[in-house]
């Protein structure tokens, strides 16, 4: 059976659009010190890094481990690259967990980046696939007709995605590393924002930012070496399927919502709104907020925007299932770090090292990446409890 | 790092497509779909859902295209979903991932795959943009010039002579003639013959570098408890292990593979006899490299499928070379073998692995 693994350093940089003081090595090695630095330890206390990023053709550098061996001091040491899309972030943190709940090593460091101001994702995400239709729509016009599809099937009022979008900002205040900076934002201001991808505004999406995120994940046996409270790995799954099959439920997707029935099993989880004190989820646009609050088993179906309207998922309004403290993918969004940073936040919540965007007494997180048409899910549970 | 203490992984199925220089209109899922189908049929099982986890590899810029794995998903048919993760690296290291996954108890069998279409570009162009992005990519120094240098130095060191790199094609050409009918380049030719051709990146001759290919591989691994309970023959993954050593050409010392060594150290290469190892080695001097790096004497078979020499399926090779050892252990031809996997320019990243029969 699997050993009992925790995270016991996070290091992440600042996220903004661009960061012209460092180069993709420098970013890595930022955060992977900053993550060092947290569990106080060094780079010899690591024994194998595990690294991972959306499509090399957000940066134009090919399997870039080769490259980053050197800045995040794995030289004779195993590295590993993680690529699952949009999740991937999830996913790398739960294959690093699996190097050490394996028992195959003992610590290991793992880092997930974004640069995204060194080429463009828009184009890197619209160039035409050989023998497949040319959709030259980028991830908002994806999703823009599932989510019309939500609204349609669940009446929910037209603004549910602006509240997220402004109270996504108004916790990404809170949070000193987050890319967008609103502390005065109003829903007022994100419904006169350009509309770009019709139900979607310019202020209902998520940023195009450079970061990375760390963290060190150790063996139970090795979690008193470093200073800080462990987040302790409770639960962890994956789940894919395919763009498109007939009968595909788009909206709420059976792969999510398995990924969900699992890592809860795992945890012990049996009513998510109520184990859970909080959760990071992977929402780039606003009203993916409502409709995973219903794939997650928070809501039931067709009800999630109302745990939204209500302020449930508010820390300023005192919800009682606050979610996205850190401001989440809306306001930072280094592409192949967005998922870890999910994973991280959720771990940095029951750390009860969250600063000013901390839940009061969080014990349990759920920590969510998704990707691809929303057909790639990583999901990880983490408890301040073995 | 050994995986002597832990579950006992066994493999229990292998299949590889044809290494062919042009599929034509084949596109990645019809490259992946008959070695999916075959490695899971030949041990009774039907589709992805048969197994309890799925890892592949493969890399986006082959196909030109972000992405390019989501299309391995359709190959799959995963619906209902299922537990699926992807390397973009070669699908050995997909291997060493699903090993994890099973030795943590998540799984009790995996379905591994890679898969790779070169010929749609210009690999070794390609392949330079995986160096340093600010210091060497804007060069494109591709991935041959790079290993042209490193067989300089051999030659120059007197590590090596060209006689002794022609004799590796000779070999590759001949066993490939005799064992392996997907390989891409097989036949009889002399050393003295290979000799006379001209040189092309000199020190290297075309014969010294792998031919491209476009082809996909795929395997099963399982728990050996699994492996009984399907009562079907195995091979015992006995240890893996992989070590990737500095970028900076200038800091290596190119004649040796250091990260190799390691690796062959942590899996222990050396503790009994290794009867046929398998070389990811892409050009001829690098199998010298590797043969010296793994401690490997005369009494070791190398290559016997041909290697990548006879035919080269990017980012599926590594899982070929594991896949070539375990299908002579299953049919009983060996005892105990090994297989080694490399990623980036000159030996950069390897990857070794012991098999045994159970």
């Amino acid at each position: 059976m699997a050993n009992l693994a925790a995270v016991v350093g996070i290091g992440q940089t600042k996220y903004q659009t661009k960061r012209g003081d460092v180069s993709i090595a420098g970013l890595v090695r930022e955060a992977a010190v900053n993550a060092l630095q947290d569990a106080g330890l060094g780079w010899d206390d690591v024994d194998a890094v595990i690294i991972g990023k959306a499509p090399d053709m957000f940066e134009g550098v090919i399997m870039p481990e080769i490259y980053l061996t050197d800045a995040l001091g794995c030289n004779g040491k195993p590295m590993l690259r993680v690529h699952t899309a949009g999740s991937v972030g999830g996913s790398t943190a739960l294959v690093a967990a699996s190097h050490v709940q394996s028992g195959t090593f003992k610590r290991v460091l793992t880092v997930t980046f974004e640069k995204q101001s060194e080429s463009n994702a828009m184009w890197a995400l619209s160039n035409p696939q050989p023998f497949s239709p040319h959709v030259n729509a980028g991830a908002g016009g994806y999703f823009a007709p599932i989510i019309r599809e939500y609204m349609r099937r669940s009446g929910a009022p037209y603004n549910a995605g602006i509240k997220v979008a402004t109270k996504d900002r108004l916790h990404g205040a809170r949070n000193p590393l987050a890319h967008l900076q609103m502390p005065d934002i109003t829903m007022e201001q994100v419904e006169e924002s350009p509309m770009l991808w019709d139900p979607i505004r310019f202020l209902e999406s998520c940023p195009s930012s450079d970061g990375a995120c760390a963290m060190v994940i150790c063996d139970e046996s090795l979690v008193g070496e470093s200073p800080k409270k462990p987040a302790w790995i409770r639960g962890g799954a994956m789940r894919s399927e395919p763009t498109m099959y007939a009968g595909r439920e788009e909206v709420n997707p059976q792969a999510g919502r398995d990924c969900a029935a699992d890592v809860y099993a795992q945890a012990g989880i049996t009513n998510p709104r109520k184990d859970f004190d909080c959760a990071e989820v992977y929402v780039p646009f606003s009203w993916y907020e409502p409709m995973w609050l219903e794939n997650l088993g928070f809501a039931e179906e067709g009800k999630g925007w109302e745990l939204t309207m209500a302020g449930a998922t508010s820390l300023d309004e005192g919800g009682d299932i606050p979610w996205n403290c850190s401001g989440g993918v809306l306001s930072s969004n280094a592409i192949g770090a967005s998922g870890m940073i999910r994973f991280a936040e959720a771990a940095r919540q029951v750390r009860g090292d969250a600063g000013d965007h901390q839940v009061e007494g969080a014990k349990t997180a759920l920590g969510h990446a998704y990707g691809g048409g929303a057909q790639f899910y990583a999901m990880w549970v983490v408890s301040s409890e073995k | 790092m050994s995986a002597t203490d832990m579950t006992e992984i066994a493999i229990v199925s292998f299949a590889q497509t044809n290494c062919v220089g042009d599929a034509g209109a084949a596109n990645e899922v019809e490259l992946i779909m008959p070695v999916v189908s075959e490695a899971l049929g030949k041990i009774g099982l039907k589709n992805a859902q048969d197994v309890d986890f799925t890892c592949s590899g493969s890399c986006d810029y082959q196909q030109g295209a972000a992405f390019a794995f989501v299309f391995g998903v359709d190959a799959l048919g995963a619906v209902p979903p299922i537990k699926e993760s992807h390397v973009e690296m070669d699908a050995a290291w997909a291997l060493y991932e699903s090993i994890l996954k099973i030795r943590m108890g998540q799984a009790e069998s995996a379905l591994v795959y890679g898969f790779g279409k070169s010929s749609p570009g210009e690999l070794p162009i390609v392949l330079s943009q995986q160096l340093d992005p600010y210091y060497l990519a804007p060069l494109f120094v591709d991935n041959v010039s790079l290993a042209a240098m490193q067989a300089r130095q051999m030659l120059e060191q007197g590590v090596c002579s060209e006689a002794e790199m022609a004799e590796v094609v000779s070999n590759s050409r001949r066993n490939a003639a005799a064992n392996n009918p997907r390989a891409q380049l097989s036949g009889d030719v002399s050393i003295e013959d290979l000799l006379k051709e001209d040189q092309w990146l000199a020190p290297l001759r075309k014969h010294d570098c792998c031919p491209i290919s476009d082809g996909a591989s795929a395997m099963v691994i399982c728990t050996v408890e699994k492996a009984k309970e399907w009562g079907v023959p195995y091979a015992v993954i006995r240890s893996i292990d992989h070590r990737i050593e500095t970028h900076n050409l200038g800091a290596r010392d190119l004649t040796r593979s250091v990260s190799t060594e390691k690796a062959a150290a942590a899996t222990g290469v050396g503790d009994g006899p290794v009867e046929v190892a398998e070389l990811y080695a892409p050009f001829s001097h690098q199998e010298l490299i590797l043969k010296r790096a793994l401690g490997l004497g005369d009494d070791t078979s190398i290559n016997p499928s041909g290697g990548v020499l006879a035919g080269n399926l990017m980012m599926a090779s590594g899982l070929s070379r594991i896949g070539e050892v375990a299908q002579r252990i299953i049919d009983g031809s060996i005892q105990r073998g090994i297989a080694h996997a490399t990623s980036g320019p000159c030996l950069q990243h390897n990857l070794v692995t012991v098999l045994e029969a159970a």
